[in-house]
């Protein structure tokens, strides 16, 4: 009988097999970095033969949320797991704290400025312009760089021109 | 809970799934058309952000919902009389300076709002509420420092957006307030206290008004209705261009 439980899910996957598995799956809008290095993935777990993968979306009106969905769910077929609940989670509310560093040197390699300090709660209502931490432009490395425009081309970034090289990069708000 | 306070419920959160629909949809009408690349591509985010917000809250109402509608006909097949939106988030965009000084009223309102929510003792609310709010943060920050900018500005930037406060400054008594609903929603743990609303919001877009040198005027009737599903003319011609393509390919999807 104890023989029979140890061996009973013997063909389960390691968890940390998975986790590996899932560093290869892209964020479908920044495609050089993978849903486990921005954190998407909160959690894997084996609930006796189904595996249970716990997602949250970055954005409330990120589209590339369904996708995502999509994308685990067909990389842990092609590795033989078709027995997969996946949970879409929205507490706690998603942080650029939660991007890896491993994410972080992606990110810059692909010429985006990564998040810079840590992301404060809601806290207070400010009036003005966000409060913009000095960026380094992801080419050059140069601190001499501006702010365009508060939403890039996509809400979690804002745009900024390199003063150095001149280039303009995006910016991954801290959020 | 008794089929009358899940309905109850249903309609609380309609209201805040209606408004983030409504003035998502309303941004959205610029896609394509706003003064500059960089505002055109801001305003489309900020939409993005509403409505992505507005399906959250929609996904809710569907599962409260006694008649099992979807979150899509809850969003695109309801009759005007059946949406709970305030006012202010319908009237019409305007000029540039007119849709900026409407977003920051509804801004500076929505992230009190929901600030308030992020306390409920509805798990789903208190979720939702606290993801929207760290992206309402960023959409004050943004329509306030345009404010700020453009009421210090020209005197065109100035004059345009002192006459958009004129006008839209009668839709703003009705944001914070409260009816029988909210009154029930506050005495269950649910929804916001709108006078601890009120007083947050009057306080911080006095200071907003005030760094951008413009001036609330004097309002003897605030406009109200949209609540409760009485809107103003310009909702009809805002829902035909939003529902068509449900209303003539039933069941339509992306
Ligand atoms: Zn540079």
């Amino acid at each position: 009988m104890g023989k029979r439980l140890n061996t009973q899910y013997e063909k389960r996957p390691d968890i940390a097999q998975i986790w590996a598995w899932l560093e290869d799956v892209p964020d479908p809008e920044i495609p050089a970095v993978s849903v486990v290095d921005l954190g998407i993935i909160r959690d894997v777990v084996w609930n006796k033969d189904r595996l249970k993968v716990t997602l949250t979306p970055t954005y409330s009106g990120c589209p590339a949320t369904g996708v995502i969905t999509l994308d685990v769910q067909t990389a842990l077929l092609k590795h033989g797991l078709d027995s997969v609940d996946i949970i879409n989670q929205m507490t706690p509310p998603w942080t650029t704290d939660w991007i890896s560093h491993i994410g972080r040197e992606k990110l810059k390699a692909y010429g985006i400025a990564p998040p810079v300090g840590e992301a404060s709660c809601a806290g207070m209502l400010r009036l003005g312009a966000a409060d913009m931490p000095d960026i380094q432009c992801p080419r050059c490395d140069s601190l001499k760089t501006e702010l365009v425009s508060q939403f890039g081309s996509t809400p979690c970034k804002a745009s900024y021109r390199c003063k150095n090289c001149l280039e303009p990069f995006d910016y991954f708000k801290t959020y | 809970m008794s089929a009358q306070s899940q309905k109850n419920l249903q309609q609380y959160v309609l209201r805040l799934a209606d408004n983030a629909l409504i003035i998502g949809q309303r941004l959205s009408e610029w896609c394509g058309h706003a003064p500059a690349l960089e505002e055109d591509i801001a305003t489309a985010n900020t939409a993005l952000d509403l409505i992505g917000q507005a399906r959250n809250w929609f996904a809710y109402a569907s599962e409260l919902d006694t008649d099992g509608r979807s979150e899509d006909q809850l969003a695109l097949l309801r009759d005007e009389r059946d949406y709970l939106n305030v006012l202010l988030v319908e009237q019409p965009n305007g000029d540039y300076g007119n849709t900026l000084m409407r977003q920051f009223i509804f801004d500076i309102w929505h992230f009190y709002l929901l600030e308030g929510l992020t306390r409920s003792a509805d798990a789903t609310i208190s979720a939702i509420a606290e993801k929207s709010i760290k992206e309402v943060n960023y959409h004050v920050s943004r329509s306030s420092d345009l404010i700020i900018r453009l009421g210090n500005g020209t005197e065109e930037s100035h004059g345009k957006l002192q006459e958009a406060l004129n006008n839209l400054w009668r839709y703003s008594g009705e944001l914070t307030l409260s009816d029988a609903l909210d009154d029930e929603m506050l005495a269950l743990g649910i929804g916001a206290d709108l006078s601890g609303v009120e007083r947050k919001f009057q306080a911080a877009i006095t200071r907003g008004f005030h760094e951008a040198s413009l001036v609330a005027p004097k309002i003897g009737y605030m406009q109200r209705g949209g609540k409760t599903g009485v809107h103003s003319e310009s909702m009809g011609r805002l829902l035909a261009e939003m529902q068509v393509m449900q209303r003539s390919h039933p069941n339509l999807t992306w």
